[in-house]
């Protein structure tokens, strides 16, 4: 008898694990029913939901969902979002394109934060012809030789160059630190292409004096900081996921360390306040959007229905960024008339001067939006707009 | 050339990492030594902790002692509900049953965690006491560095002193012997290998509350780094064996950080090393540094 008990237990725990185990279908925004599938036309969103990277794929569903709400049919058909977790992890991306083309048989595919994700789901994405719209992920291999995969947010060079000019011409330092997330492509990428922009303005060899590394999901940094320490480093560039940067914020400040700290736009989400708290003022980053910094009445249009959706809030950059995904995914399936994937392919390929809320959009031959950065500081506990980075 | 004075740093840095993981490994040595169970479960358990101090203070707005009184209570029931539903079902099963069902018990509390909990990361209220600086000759201390040693030498001291000196510690180790003699002679198993488990979620949820306010960032998952570490530091030091645990943490924790100090370019493979040293220990002492104490095994 106990013996049974204990069986069933054991068939229990196994199942709770694999029901979690596979890729998990989260929401869907409209249930079509079976008969009603050519009714609807579905557009797939692949976010981490659950992990390291939660937050952000949390505000990114905001926009998309906002921006479902505002622009709930094309070409006469309801849009259907399929929304699925990528739980942080690259395999799981794969996982969940690959679910989102054969079972769900979307046309069109957003996402997702993070550019390892979108790296990994992409090359899914290029075999089965299926398009995608790139929300946030900037590092340059998201689109490269992958005709399916474009995005509304620029890339990493010029991120890298915009913050190298800063720390140069800004901060006014000549040597500087890196602090890397090796596990992490878009770090990797961004303090690569910082350490270019940053070597060419010194003329500078020795320009970048320390570099340490840390991966993703250490929680302590206390060694590769107190290393760093006795560099001699005016300014740390130190770009990655904003789960394992407010800890870095926070050892380094015990350590000490009160050197201006640099970094990229995944650091614009509230959780790296709350958990780096006050020793976050003072860090400088670039970004996609502030509401301070309107580029065009989309923006309006945008910021009036985050407003109502959400009152009193601000919204982030990527919100803004997965709005425009959504907007642009819609509008490229109504030019191309049907809600064939190489047709919208096609579409997104020829669009010009979209105007997105988070700025205008054209795509360069990658793929790759070409437009302007914003660049923040956290003051008083607040995300604060400094300034706007034009393209070139 | 590295300063003294950074020299020094590294050293603090490491005795504070490694104090907290000799605290975690106490409990999971302590569990291992008496029922010979590895208690995969043990870094989720610390998870739970940090949640549930975490709740107190900032749903219920407990005072921070209260909080983490309130926190180890209720973590030491979980551990004990856990026991009662998952182990003592297997309890007359081969060794490998229970641990698969502490594998599958990991794996729910983790899950169900990121259901309660949500994915997104929580900024632990660190109280004032423990959040401040010191600076002694350039190398730059947190209070907590030097409560988590202390805290983990009197848990120490009392889990020592539970185990030899009193009535319930002597049929823990009659237990760790034989537990069919020891039901023979008269010992209620089952309280006693509940009491065992209580006290390892006690040690757990301690261990939790000090890496919480040292990392202050909890997440869902948090617990699963730390377990593995903690049950390498088990073996280090001869898995079953208290003291052996925590100079196991301590070592390993120091190692960690001088590994990046000195060879700052295998930084990324901080953890890869923790698990090589494993596999090491292992294959050429695996009985762990204090191995040769086996009859003293508790």
């Amino acid at each position: 008898m106990k013996k049974h008990v204990a069986i069933l237990l054991i068939l229990v725990l196994m199942m709770s694990l694999f029901s979690v185990g596979c890729v998990k279908k989260v929401e869907t925004a409209q249930e079509g029913e079976q008969g009603a599938q050519e009714d609807v036309i579905k557009i797939g969103v692949f976010e981490p939901l659950t992990g390291a990277n939660a937050a952000g794929g949390e505000l990114e569903v905001q926009g998309i969902k906002l921006a479902n709400e505002k622009y709930p049919e094309v070409l006469g058909k309801k849009v259907e979002l399929v929304i699925v977790d990528n739980k942080s992890d690259k395999v799981e991306a794969a996982n969940a394109a690959t679910r989102l083309v054969d079972k769900d048989n979307v046309s069109v595919v957003l996402g997702s934060w993070g550019s390892g994700f979108s790296i990994a789901a992409g090359q899914v994405l290029k075999e089965k012809q299926v398009p995608a719209i790139g929300t946030s992920a900037t590092n340059p291999l998201v689109t490269k030789n992958n005709d399916y995969y474009y995005r509304v947010c620029f890339i990493d060079p010029f991120q890298g160059k915009v913050m190298a000019n800063y720390a140069f011409n800004e901060v006014g330092a000549k040597k500087v630190a890196l602090v890397i997330e090796k596990s992490n492509d878009y770090s990797v990428g961004l303090a690569k292409f910082f350490e270019e922009a940053f070597v060419a303005l010194t003329g500078d060899e020795n320009a970048i004096v320390s570099k340490v590394f840390y991966i993703t999901g250490d929680q302590d940094f206390s060694a590769q900081l107190t290393n760093l320490k006795d560099s001699g480093a005016e300014a740390i560039f130190a770009p990655g996921n904003f789960t394992e940067s407010a800890l870095i914020m926070k050892q380094a400040r015990e350590l000490g360390i009160d050197l201006p700290i640099l970094g990229g736009d995944t650091w614009e989400t509230p959780d790296l306040l709350d958990i780096a708290k006050e020793t976050a003022e003072g860090v400088v980053f670039s970004t996609f959007f502030d509401a301070k910094a309107t580029f065009n009445e989309n923006t309006t249009e945008f910021l009036e229905a985050y407003e109502k959706a959400y009152p009193g809030k601000e919204p982030a950059a990527v919100t803004a960024l997965s709005y425009d995904a959504y907007v642009l995914a819609i509008d490229a399936i109504e030019r191309a008339g049907s809600a064939d994937p190489k047709a919208i392919r096609d579409a997104i390929a020829a669009t010009k001067d979209f105007k997105g809320a988070a700025g205008i959009v054209n795509f360069d031959e990658n793929g790759d939006a070409v437009k302007s950065a914003v660049i923040k500081t956290v003051k008083d506990g607040k995300f604060t707009f400094k300034t706007i980075v034009d393209p070139k | 050339m590295m300063s003294f004075q950074t020299f020094m740093q590294h050293l603090v840095n490491g005795i504070s990492l490694g104090s907290l993981y000799a605290l975690i490994a106490i409990g999971y040595t302590m569990v291992y030594g008496i029922l010979r169970l590895i208690n995969f479960a043990h870094g989720d358990i610390f998870m739970l902790g940090t949640y549930f101090a975490f709740y107190a203070m900032t749903s219920f707005m407990l005072p921070w002692w209260a909080a983490f009184v309130i926190a180890i209570v209720l973590t030491c029931v979980f551990g004990m509900i856990i026991e009662r539903t998952a182990y003592r079902p297997l309890r007359n099963s081969p060794k490998i049953s229970v641990m698969i069902s502490a594998i599958g018990v990991s794996f729910l509390i983790e899950n169900l965690a990121i259901v309660l909990f949500g994915g997104r990361p929580k900024a632990f209220p660190i109280p004032p006491l423990f959040g401040n600086i010191i600076n002694i000759g350039g190398v730059r201390i947190a209070n907590i560095v030097f409560i988590i040693p202390v805290i983990t030498i009197i848990s120490l001291a009392i889990l020592l002193y539970i185990i030899n000196k009193t009535k319930i510690g002597m049929a823990m180790r009659a237990v760790s012997k034989d537990y069919q003699a020891s039901m023979l002679m008269g010992i209620d198993v089952n309280h006693v290998i509940s009491v065992t488990f209580g006290i390892g979620s006690v040690l757990a949820a301690i261990g939790g509350i000090m890496w919480a306010m040292r990392y202050p960032q909890l997440m869902p998952l948090m617990g699963i780094m730390p377990g593995l570490k903690c049950f390498i530091a088990a073996v280090v030091g001869g898995i079953g064996n208290i003291k052996g645990a925590v100079i196991g943490g301590f070592i390993l924790g120091l190692s960690e950080i001088l590994i990046v100090a000195f060879l700052p370019e295998l930084s990324g493979y901080r953890d890869a090393f923790a698990f090589v040293f494993l596999i090491l220990i292992l294959l050429f002492m695996p009985g762990g540094l204090m191995g040769e104490n086996i009859k003293e095994k508790v």
